[in-house]
C-alpha cells in the first residue's frame, strides 16, 4: 500500500558513555543494537529522514516545569541535559517546519520525574517531555498539547506535572498498576479539580498483545484526541510493552508499535523505557521510524516473532473491552464531575507519599489547588523528604487568571520561610522562576 | 625516483619526483577514447633511457572506473541478496537481475536463518540461463558475520563466473549501500581488468620490474594487481588526486579548506590538523550511495567559465557552462571575463571580455569596471557561503557519546588553499571568509604530484563478542575464537597486526605504515542482570597522507 512520505527528524543520542550503574538496565549498551539496525537498514540515507545532533537543555528550561530540590544543577548531569535537549531539538525542528515530525531517540528517559523532584525515580531525574512541552509553549505559544504515554509503566511523572493543567491532555496506556511499578494510573486518576478529563489512564491487563493495544487506541485514545483537538501530539514512546521485555509482562510487537505510531501520527515521539535491548529495541525503533516517515514497515519483524505464541486470551480481550467502556463513560460525564468533587470548597487538598526507587528517597507532599473556573488554578505544594529537605512552592499555571495570580503572589510574599529550606515561585505564564 | 601520472578529464599530467623534489613535469591532452595513449604520451615525455633504471615506482590515478559507471559501460550483474526481515526490499532501487534468497544473521552476527542450498542452486541455474558472468552476493549484517556470503559463494562458484562479496568491500553497516558497492564492483570488473592488463603491458615495455600503484578514492595507493578484486575502490581516483595534490604542494598541518576552481565547478575539500577528511559513510557516484571510503569533497556549480546573468538587479553565476570565457570566443560573459576586465588576470581578448561584461553592467546600472568587480565579489561570496555551509554541516555531524558532544573536535580553518585556473579570485574569497589564503607552488601539476607521493591506506573493522567467544574482521573475512577474558587492548593489538599485514600486501613500505585507532568501544553485555560478556568494536586505519621522507617535512 503506497503511503504518504513524511519528512522525519531523528535525534539519535545513545549516550554510549553513560550508565546509571554498571549493571543497570539504563546503561551504555541500551541503544547499541538499535544503532546497528538503524545503520544497517540504511535509514539515515533516506532523503526524508534527517538526523540531527541534540542541543543541551538549560537549567531555565528545567525550571519551567520542575521544582528541583535544591536546584536542577544538583539533580542533573550532562546526560540529562542532552536527553532533554534532544527532545527540545526534535520540537524545534517540527515547530519551525523543517520536518513534519521527529523522534528523539535519546536516553536517559524522564516520564517518572514529577513536578517536585528530590532525586531520581524509575530511572528518571527530569521529565524530558515536560521540559520540551514547556519549551514549546514558551517559544512557540502553542496552547493545546496532548501526550500519549505508550510506555508499559504508568507515566506518573508527566501526569503529576500536568495534573492541574486543562490544556495538556495526558493519556497513559500501561500495564495495570496492581502488577507493575509504579503501582498507579487507575481509571479514576482523572485530573485535578480544574482539569478533569485532561488526565486519562488506561490500565491494561498483563499479556495484552497488539490486538488489545490497538483496540484501546481506536476506542479511547483516538476518539478523545478528536474531541480534545490538540495542536501538537506527543508520543511518550516506551518500548517495554514488547513481548520480550525483561521487566514487564506484555505482548506487544514491533509491527504493533509501528501501526500504533502510524495511526496516532504523533508530531514528536520521545523515547522512554524499553529494556529488551537486543530482541525488541532494534526492531521496534526501526518500525517506529519507518511508520513516522510514511515508509513501508510491513517486513520489519523480530527474528523470533510468532503471532500465535503472543496472542492475547479471550479473557484479556474481555477485560480490555470493559476497561475501555469505563474510561469512555467517565470521559463523557467529565463536565458534571467538578461540582461533585469540589462542592463549595475554595481550595482542594491532596496528600501524596512519593518513593524515589532509584535514589531511595521518601517524600511527603501536600498539594493545595485553588478551585477556579477561569484557569488551571493556583497550585501550592509543601514537600518534605527524608533527605531532610523541606520546601514550599507556589505555581501559577500557563494561562493563569488574575485572581489566581493575585492569590499566588500574596502567598509567596507572606509565607513564613523559617520552616523551609527553600521557597519556590514558578510562574509558567510569564516564565518567571524565583527561589528564596 | 617516482613517476606520478594523473589522468584528468582534460589533461593528463605526469611528474618525476626525487626526494620530494619535482624534477620534471609534462602535460598532454587526455584522449578520452584512448586513455592508455594519453598515459604513454605523458610518460614518454619524462622517461628516457637515462632515468628508466632509477624509477622505483609508478603511481597512477584513473578515471576508468568512474567513467565506466557514469557512461554505463558496465557488465550485467546478478545480485544475490540474503536480506532477511527489515526494510522492505521494494524500497530499494534494485536492478532486474536481483535474486532474493533465504539466510539471515542478526546485528551480533548470530545466524537466524540458514542459507538454503537448493534455492541457491536454482538461482545458479537461472543466472546461467541468462548468461550472466558477474555475481554480487550481499547479506544483511554480513559485515558482522561473513559466513553466509561465503557459503553462498561456494555454491555459485564456477570458472566462468566472477563473484564480488559484500563483506570484503567494507566493514561498515549499511545494507543498501553494501548492495550498491558490491554491484558496482562487479559491474566494472571487466573494463577495469582490461585497463590493468593494458597498464601492465605498457610497464612491461619500459621496465617490467617497476611496481605500479593506483590511487584509490581515499587518496591512498594500492598495487595494481591487488586492486583487481576491488576495482570499485578506484572510483573518484581523480578528485582524490586533487586533494592529495594540495597536501603535496602545501605543507598543511592545521585545519584548512582547499578549493580547486575549475571552469564549470569548484571542488571544496577540508583538512583537520592537516589530514584530509573522509566521507563519513562512503562516496556517492552517479546517484548511488556506496560504502567506499573516499576523501570528502563537495562540488558546486560555480567556476571560471560559468554563465553570468542578471535577474532583477542581482548577479547570477552558474551552474551552467556554455563554453569558454567570452575573451576566448565563448558565447556568454563569465567570471573569467570579469577577472580580465578587473585586471587580476591577463589572457585572451580583453576587448571581447569588456564587451561581454558591458551587457551585464548596463542591466546593473554600473560602469563596466564596477560591474566586473561586483561579479568577482559575487563569485567569491557564493564560494565562501558554500564553505561556511560545509563547515557547519561537518561540525554538526551527530555524535553518540557525551564526551564527543561536549568536547568533540570542531574544525576551524586557519588557511585557505586555492588552486585552478581562476585562482586569482582567492583574495576575494579569503577576505569574505576572514582567513588568509595561499596558492601553492606547482599547482598546475599538483594532482600528479599528489598521486606520486601518496601513501598506501587501508582500514579494518574488528568486532569481538566475548559472549560468543568470537572475533570477526569483516574486510578480511577473518573469524577466530577468543577467550572469555579477551579485552579491548587485545582487539586493538590484533587489529594493528592485521592491518600492518594487509598494508604490506597492498604495497606499503614499512616506514609509511602509520596506524591510528579511529574507533574503540567496549560494552558490557548484561542479560537478566548478569554480565555475560563484552561487545568490543574497533576500527584501525592508515590515514590518508604522504609517504614519509625519513625527515620531518
Amino acid at each position: 500500500m503506497p503511503k504518504k512520505e513524511k519528512k522525519t527528524g531523528l535525534i539519535f543520542f545513545p549516550a554510549f558513555d553513560w550508565a546509571i550503574s554498571a549493571n543497570h538496565p539504563e546503561r551504555e549498551e541500551r541503544l547499541l543494537y538499535t544503532q546497528d539496525q538503524v545503520f544497517e537498514e540504511g535509514l539515515l540515507d533516506f532523503p526524508n529522514i534527517l538526523e540531527y545532533k541534540p542541543g543541551l537543555a538549560t537549567y531555565a528550561d528545567i525550571n519551567r516545569c520542575h521544582i528541583c530540590v535544591p536546584n536542577p544543577q544538583n539533580l542533573t548531569t550532562s546526560s540529562h541535559l542532552i536527553s532533554a535537549g534532544g527532545a527540545i531539538t526534535a520540537a524545534q525542528k517540527v515547530m519551525t517546519g523543517e520536518v513534519d515530525n521527529a523522534f528523539a531517540l535519546v536516553r536517559p528517559p524522564g516520564h517518572h520525574a514529577m513536578l517536585v523532584a528530590h532525586g531520581a525515580r524509575g530511572f528518571c531525574n527530569i521529565n524530558i517531555e515536560a521540559v520540551m512541552i514547556e519549551y514549546i509553549r514558551h517559544k512557540f505559544g502553542v496552547k493545546r498539547i496532548a501526550v500519549v504515554d505508550t510506555d508499559c509503566h504508568h507515566g506518573d511523572g508527566t501526569q503529576d506535572i500536568y495534573w492541574n493543567d486543562p490544556d495538556v491532555l495526558c493519556i497513559s496506556m500501561h500495564q495495570d498498576g496492581r502488577t507493575l511499578y509504579p503501582g498507579t494510573g487507575f481509571i479514576d486518576d482523572f485530573g485535578g479539580p480544574n482539569a478533569l478529563g485532561a488526565t486519562i489512564n488506561i490500565p491494561l491487563p498483563p499479556r495484552t498483545s497488539d490486538e488489545g493495544f490497538l483496540y484501546a487506541l481506536d476506542h479511547v485514545i483516538l476518539p478523545i484526541l478528536d474531541e480534545f483537538k490538540p495542536d501538537i501530539i506527543i508520543n511518550s514512546a516506551g518500548q517495554d510493552n514488547h513481548y520480550s521485555d525483561p521487566i514487564t509482562n506484555m505482548n506487544f510487537s514491533a509491527q504493533g508499535y509501528a501501526l500504533l505510531n502510524e495511526k496516532l501520527a504523533p508530531h514528536i515521539a520521545v523515547l522512554e523505557g524499553g529494556y529488551s535491548i537486543e530482541k525488541a529495541l532494534p526492531y521496534v525503533n526501526v518500525g517506529i521510524i519507518l511508520a513516522m516517515a510514511g515508509l513501508d514497515y510491513s517486513e520489519v519483524r523480530e527474528p523470533d516473532y510468532d503471532a500465535q505464541r503472543i496472542r492475547q486470551s479471550p479473557e484479556v480481550t474481555r477485560l480490555i473491552e470493559d476497561e475501555v467502556k469505563n474510561v469512555m463513560t467517565l470521559w463523557k460525564k467529565k463536565k458534571n464531575l467538578k461540582k461533585q468533587i469540589t462542592g463549595s470548597a475554595a481550595y482542594i487538598r491532596r496528600e501524596k507519599n512519593i518513593y524515589y526507587d532509584t535514589d531511595d528517597i521518601t517524600e511527603k507532599q501536600i498539594e493545595t489547588v485553588r478551585v477556579c473556573d477561569d484557569c488551571g488554578g493556583l497550585v501550592m505544594i509543601e514537600s518534605s523528604a527524608d533527605t531532610g529537605k523541606k520546601i514550599f512552592a507556589v505555581i501559577l499555571p500557563n494561562s493563569c487568571c488574575p485572581e489566581c495570580r493575585k492569590n499566588g503572589e500574596i502567598f509567596f510574599d507572606r509565607i513564613n520561610g523559617s520552616q523551609y529550606n527553600h521557597i519556590y515561585f514558578q510562574d509558567r505564564q510569564r516564565d518567571v522562576f524565583i527561589v528564596k | 625516483m617516482i613517476l606520478g601520472i594523473d589522468v584528468g578529464g582534460t589533461h593528463t599530467d605526469a611528474v618525476l619526483v626525487q626526494n620530494f623534489q619535482l624534477i620534471k613535469k609534462a602535460k598532454v591532452l587526455t584522449n578520452q577514447a584512448n586513455i592508455m595513449a594519453s598515459l604513454l604520451e605523458a610518460a614518454e615525455k619524462l622517461i628516457s633511457g637515462n632515468n628508466i633504471n632509477n624509477i622505483e615506482r609508478i603511481v597512477l590515478s584513473t578515471t576508468i572506473s568512474t567513467n565506466a559507471i557514469v557512461q554505463n559501460k558496465t557488465n550485467r550483474v546478478a545480485m544475490v541478496l540474503l536480506s532477511g526481515p527489515g526494510l522492505s526490499p521494494a524500497t530499494l532501487d534494485l536492478g532486474r537481475d536481483t535474486y532474493f534468497a533465504q539466510g539471515y544473521v542478526n546485528h551480533r552476527g548470530i545466524p537466524v536463518k540458514k542459507v538454503n542450498s537448493r534455492e541457491i542452486e536454482a538461482i545458479s541455474n537461472e543466472i546461467s540461463e541468462n548468461s550472466i558472468r558477474q555475481i554480487g552476493i550481499v547479506g544483511k549484517f554480513s559485515s558482522r558475520n561473513p559466513q553466509q556470503e561465503l557459503d553462498t559463494a561456494e555454491l555459485l562458484q564456477s570458472v566462468s563466473r566472477n563473484i564480488s562479496l559484500g563483506h570484503t568491500l567494507s566493514g561498515q553497516l549499511n545494507f543498501p549501500r553494501r548492495i550498491a558497492t558490491t554491484y558496482l564492483n562487479a559491474a566494472i570488473h571487466d573494463i577495469y581488468q582490461s585497463f590493468v592488463s593494458d597498464v601492465q603491458k605498457f610497464v612491461a615495455k619500459i621496465s617490467p620490474n617497476i611496481p605500479v600503484y593506483i590511487l584509490k578514492a581515499d587518496g591512498g595507493t594500492i598495487l595494481i594487481d591487488k586492486s583487481l578484486d576491488c576495482p570499485v575502490q578506484t572510483i573518484h581516483s581523480g578528485p582524490a588526486a586533487g586533494i592529495m595534490g594540495v597536501l603535496a604542494t602545501a605543507c598543511i598541518k592545521e585545519d584548512a579548506v582547499a578549493l580547486d576552481i575549475g571552469g564549470t565547478t569548484t571542488d571544496i575539500s577540508v583538512f583537520a590538523d592537516g589530514v584530509p577528511l573522509l566521507e563519513p559513510s562512503g562516496v556517492a557516484i552517479n546517484g548511488r550511495k556506496t560504502l567506499i571510503r573516499g576523501l570528502y569533497t563537495k562540488s558546486i556549480g560555480v567556476g571560471g567559465d560559468s554563465v553570468v546573468k542578471t535577474e532583477k538587479g542581482n548577479i547570477l553565476i552558474g551552474p551552467q557552462r556554455e563554453g569558454p570565457a567570452a575573451a576566448l570566443g565563448g558565447p556568454f560573459p563569465t567570471p573569467t571575463d570579469a577577472m580580465i576586465v578587473d585586471g587580476i588576470i591577463n589572457f585572451g581578448d580583453k576587448q571581447k571580455a569588456q564587451d561581454a561584461i558591458a551587457g551585464i553592467a548596463k542591466k546593473l546600472h554600473l560602469g563596466v569596471q564596477d560591474a566586473a568587480r561586483a561579479i568577482v565579489e559575487k563569485m567569491a561570496a557564493m564560494i565562501a557561503d558554500h564553505v561556511r555551509q560545509i563547515l557547519a554541516e561537518i561540525n554538526n555531524k551527530p555524535v553518540y557519546t557525551i564526551h564527543e558532544l561536549l568536547e568533540g573536535k570542531i574544525i576551524q580553518p586557519k588557511i585557505l588553499y586555492v588552486a585552478g585556473g581562476p585562482a586569482a579570485v582567492a583574495p576575494f574569497i579569503a577576505r569574505n571568509l576572514d582567513y588568509p589564503y595561499s596558492i601553492p607552488e606547482h599547482s598546475e601539476v599538483s594532482n600528479a604530484l599528489g598521486v606520486a607521493i601518496a601513501r598506501t591506506t587501508a582500514e579494518i573493522t574488528i568486532l569481538a563478542d566475548t559472549e560468543k567467544r568470537e572475533l570477526i574482521i569483516s574486510e578480511e573475512g577473518h573469524v577466530q575464537s577468543i577467550p572469555h577474558n579477551f579485552s579491548l587492548a587485545d582487539a586493538i593489538e590484533i587489529g594493528k597486526k592485521t592491518l600492518r599485514e594487509k598494508a604490506v600486501c597492498m604495497g606499503a613500505r614499512p616506514e609509511d605504515i602509520i596506524m591510528e585507532v579511529t574507533e574503540s568501544q567496549e560494552f558490557n553485555m548484561i542479560r537478566d542482570f548478569y554480565t555475560t560478556g563484552k561487545n568490543i568494536r574497533v576500527k584501525v586505519q592508515i590515514k590518508p597522507g604522504l609517504i614519509s621522507s625519513g625527515v620531518e617535512r
